[in-house]
């Protein structure tokens, strides 16, 4: 699944621009841990996390999530979009809960992890 | 590899207390790993590692420096700070242990897992540190 697809199928709003809509997703992973996503999440996941400080951009860049998903319609900072624009990753906000995002894309990306 | 014999070395400060900076010099070791043709499995492990020590060294010790030493065999990634040391070594390793202040878990930092995760993405790590006067972490990936 392409990162508009998933957009389009949540509900999501794309904030960053579209030069860094091409990575496939392939998964989902929900943690606002920093240090254990960076431990347990997999390339190409869509990561769900409430943080919208600057950091999330460096975590999602060094574990190479497809984008980052903010879910229940909280304000993502100006600069953390900034940044993702400048660094090429996509960051998505949705009015779902990261369980209700979670449940419709697995209609579409199997659990066979 | 784009490496021959020579070393490639850069030096790094590392800010106290400013978390948009904080991740600077991982990241640009990461470019530079990329650059060179480092397999992109090996490029991630390094900066994963060296961007938890990196922001360890601004949470814990109000900044530090960062080495980093490039040679065929290995990267060496070296991070000094004048913090307050681990009194605890051992007990600082094992996951789940923080001692990080309430305002840097709200960031999501503080899961105690950033030594742990070092030492699982690292060949080694070796820490040398004393109370009061600062902290070494050592890091070496193998090329
Ligand atoms: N450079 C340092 N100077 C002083 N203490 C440190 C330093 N690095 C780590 N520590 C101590 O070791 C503990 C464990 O570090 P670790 O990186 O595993 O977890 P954390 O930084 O608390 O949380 P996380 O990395 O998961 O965000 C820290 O909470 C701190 O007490
Ligand atoms: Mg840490």
């Amino acid at each position: 699944m392409k990162i508009d697809q998933l957009a389009d199928l949540i509900q999501a709003k794309i904030l960053t621009d579209n030069k860094s809509l091409d990575n496939e997703i392939s998964g989902a992973y929900i943690c606002d841990l920093l240090s254990w996503v960076m431990s347990h999440a997999n390339k190409g996941d869509v990561w769900i996390t409430v943080h919208t400080h600057l950091n999330i951009v460096a975590v999602a860049l060094l574990v190479e999530v497809a984008c980052i998903l903010v879910p229940e319609g909280i304000q993502v900072e100006e600069a953390t979009i900034k940044k993702a624009n400048e660094e090429g990753i996509a960051i998505l906000s949705s009015n779902k809960t990261a369980y209700q995002i979670a449940v419709e894309i697995s209609k579409f990306i199997p659990l066979v992890k | 590899m784009g490496l021959s014999n020579s070393i490639i070395r850069q030096n790094y400060i590392i800010p106290a207390d400013d978390f948009s900076l904080a991740g600077e010099a991982s990241s640009s070791v990461k470019k530079m790993l990329n650059q060179l043709g480092v397999p992109p499995k090996t490029v991630k492990r390094v900066s994963i590692a060296m961007y938890e020590a990196e922001i360890n060294a601004v949470i814990h010790a109000g900044g530090g420096t960062a080495d980093v030493a490039i040679d065929k065999e290995k990267v060496l990634i070296t991070i000094n700070d004048e913090g307050p040391g681990i009194p605890d070594v051992e007990l600082a390793m094992k996951e789940g242990f923080s001692t990080a202040p309430d305002s840097v878990r709200e960031m999501g930092f503080g899961a105690g897992m950033g030594l742990p995760n070092i030492k699982r993405y690292a060949d080694k790590l070796d820490i040398k540190t004393e109370v009061g006067k600062g902290t070494r972490v050592q890091i070496t990936v193998l090329l």
